[in-house]
């Protein structure tokens, strides 16, 4: 019988179980500009990737040179991230876009603070979640995670460089100043506890390789640059072997191809936790800290008999359509609380189509949705 | 048998990218690639280990033809591209080609803090003192005066000094050079790649089509023989009465220096703790 080791507990912030998860993860690059609420990432990656093996942290004069820095360090073959919070998050836009095109798995943490523009640096808000998905200019795929819990920082985070390196794309992992800042204990995985996913790299011989050749899964090898495959990078749109092109037909394959990676695979992308679903006639669709207070606002609503359920998303976008359908099968009413003026409340509406009541609950005044903030609503029926 | 220099570019062109290239004919542009071609060749740099990152415009499309690692990157940014490439494997060749607009205007901040950090990388800026791809706007490079599709009464603001601000900002060489004299380019570009840290070169390279027909010059030989009668060597441009001066602009080496390169530093920190680590 294999031996167990003890597991190993630490104290942690949300924002320092994030390192710990990069680094299970295999992190050996972090390119950053600090901003509240997320520079405790920095700071951290900041006094253990000098240390580490090999390592690298450089911090950038903004956040736009950030997301090329860490996007050219991908390209050179390292798994990459930078953490930034709305008004960084702007900024990073422009490159997180070519990120996109060009293919190149890298992990975005974007800790939530009270918005537009400067707003409010210090408070919760979950005002960015569809800047992650569209903030970018045109139409392109991208993955965006959430995390409720100090112990989800972590686990989310190994899971947001996987779902990077696998699909070759860039992954957001959106926490809000609560769980960045909350502090807990949590469980440092065994390190065979978590598969870990590279990025495949090519096999056969430079010759031959295509950049951006059709497969199975829609997603080609990718070499770092220096290992003698080359070949040509550009936002332009491009055809398999990466050379500008405007050929509609070239087009099409890549826009198809790009976005069929990503939703050919929903199955395995789309995350989501259930608490007594079955039977609920309520059902509380939430994520991030807001998840935390919706639970215990269930088991309350269930204590005085009321069939409450929980539907907390983990993965933002592609928006976990099936999940909602499936919460949605015996439900009467729904309740989207969030941190903002509705942002997630929008998809559960096109997934619903007028076949429950939605109701949503949104605070952006910089303070916590409560437990019985959320229950006096499911009690209302 | 000796190899001509048609034969050394050959060998360094992309066979399978689809040619006629998108210059203008008689832009200055070409004549920086094969300078380009032949630095690396002289300096024996395997092409693998070659990085050419490019900003946005016709600058930047310069690296799509050449048989090295390319990456045409966002506006303004490749200096930031080129330090996470850098930085993330130091063995590499970081070359990055840029225009007027793109590292002095939308890039100027990138092209500040890469000089500050004195980061290993060879930037080579290409200046026709004009947006050239979009279609002749002004750019921080336009001289005083001159009518541009942005200043059709003439340019109101000053233009950048190139050099002077790769020298405030701390670069380890910084040197100028243009199309029309060849083979000091050459010898300047050798330079700028081979040395450590942070090597700012900027080329004088004339736009006819969107700057020069505007302006004074109506062929691209008129733009070429103005290279020739005002570029001058830095020390005889020094000698000369500030009243004299008119047109006349500075060619040479400004700064050079030895300071290792931010990757060197990195390195050493590294060792440090590797040190640590094994003894
Ligand atoms: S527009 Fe000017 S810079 Fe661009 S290719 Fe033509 S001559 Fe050269």
């Amino acid at each position: 019988m294999a031996r167990r080791k003890k597991n190993k507990e630490i104290f942690a912030l949300g924002n320092e179980a994030v390192v710990e998860g990069a680094l299970i993860a295999g992190c050996s690059f972090y390119g950053g500009y600090p901003i509240t609420p997320s520079s405790e990432i920095m700071e951290i990656m900041a006094q253990r990737l000098p240390m580490s093996e090999d390592g690298v942290f450089i911090q950038l004069e903004d956040e736009i040179a950030s997301m090329g820095a860490i996007v050219g360090a991908s390209m050179a073959g390292r798994k990459v991230m930078t953490a930034t919070s709305g008004p960084g998050f702007s900024l990073m836009q422009e490159n997180l876009g070519y990120a996109c095109m060009t293919e190149t798995p890298l992990v975005v943490v974007n800790v939530m603070r009270g918005g537009p523009s400067t707003g409010l640096p210090t408070s919760p808000a979950q005002s960015d979640v569809q800047q992650a998905r569209w903030g970018t200019h045109g139409d392109h795929p991208i993955i965006v995670l959430s995390a409720s819990d100090v112990q989800e920082c972590l686990e989310m985070t190994i899971i947001a460089f996987n779902m990077a390196e696998k699909y070759r794309t860039p992954v957001i992992l959106l926490l809000d100043e609560i769980t960045a800042h909350t502090r807990e204990k949590i469980r440092i995985p065994q390190p065979d506890e978590y598969e870990v996913t590279s990025r495949i790299v090519p096999s056969i011989p430079p010759e031959w390789y295509k950049p951006y050749e059709e497969t199975v899964r829609g997603v080609a090898p990718m070499p770092p640059i220096g290992s003698g495959y080359r070949f040509h990078v550009t936002g332009l749109t491009h055809d398999v072997n990466g050379f500008p092109t405007s050929r509609p037909d070239e087009v099409v394959d890549l826009m198809e191809r790009m976005h069929r990676k990503i939703d050919q695979f929903f199955y395995d992308i789309q995350m989501h936790d259930e608490l007594m679903i079955e039977d609920a006639e309520v059902v509380v669709i939430a994520y991030g800290s807001v998840a935390r207070s919706a639970e215990y606002a269930i088991e309350q609503a269930r204590s005085s008999g009321v069939k409450a359920g929980l539907l907390k998303l983990k993965t933002l976008f592609p928006y976990p359509r099936r999940a909602t359908e499936k919460a949605l099968a015996n439900a009467k009413s729904i309740i989207v609380p969030e941190m903002n003026m509705g942002q997630i409340s929008r998809e559960v509406k096109r997934v619903n189509s007028g076949r429950a009541s939605v109701r949503t609950i949104n605070r952006v005044d910089g303070q916590i949705i409560t437990p019985s903030e959320i229950l006096k609503v499911i009690m209302q029926g | 048998m000796e190899i001509t220099g048609n034969e050394i570019i050959h060998q360094y062109l992309r066979h399978n990218k689809k040619f006629p290239h998108v210059l203008c004919p008689g832009c200055g542009h070409g004549i920086v690639l094969g300078t380009l071609i032949r630095s690396v060749h002289h300096l024996g740099l395997p092409k693998d280990d070659v990085v050419i990152v490019a900003g946005i415009g016709c600058s930047g499309r310069l690296a799509v033809y050449v048989d090295f690692n390319t990456v045409h990157t966002t506006h303004g940014r490749a200096l930031t591209f080129a330090t996470g490439i850098k930085m993330a494997n130091p063995k590499l060749n970081v070359i990055c080609l840029m225009g007027d607009g793109d590292a002095l205007s939308i890039g100027g901040n990138h092209m500040i803090h890469a000089a500050r950090r004195n980061i290993g990388i060879t930037a080579l800026i290409l200046n026709n003192n004009i947006y050239g791809m979009t279609g002749g706007q002004s750019s921080p490079a336009t001289p005083e005066g001159a009518v541009s599709m942005t200043a059709p009464f003439g340019q109101l603001e000053k233009s950048f000094d190139t050099v002077q601000l790769a020298c405030g900002a701390g670069a380890n060489f910084v040197a100028r050079g243009t199309v029309f004299h060849v083979n000091n380019l050459e010898k300047l570009m050798i330079k700028a790649i081979e040395r450590p840290g942070f090597n700012m070169l900027e080329i004088i390279t004339p736009c006819h089509t969107q700057f020069g027909r505007k302006n004074k010059y109506k062929t691209s030989v008129e733009m070429y023989r103005w290279l020739k009668a005002n570029a001058l060597d830095r020390e005889r441009y020094e000698e000369l009465e500030e009243s004299k001066r008119g047109d006349k602009f500075p060619v040479g080496v400004f700064v050079e220096r030895d300071e290792p390169g931010l990757e060197e530093r990195y390195a050493e920190l590294k060792a440090r703790f590797s040190a640590g680590r094994n003894g």
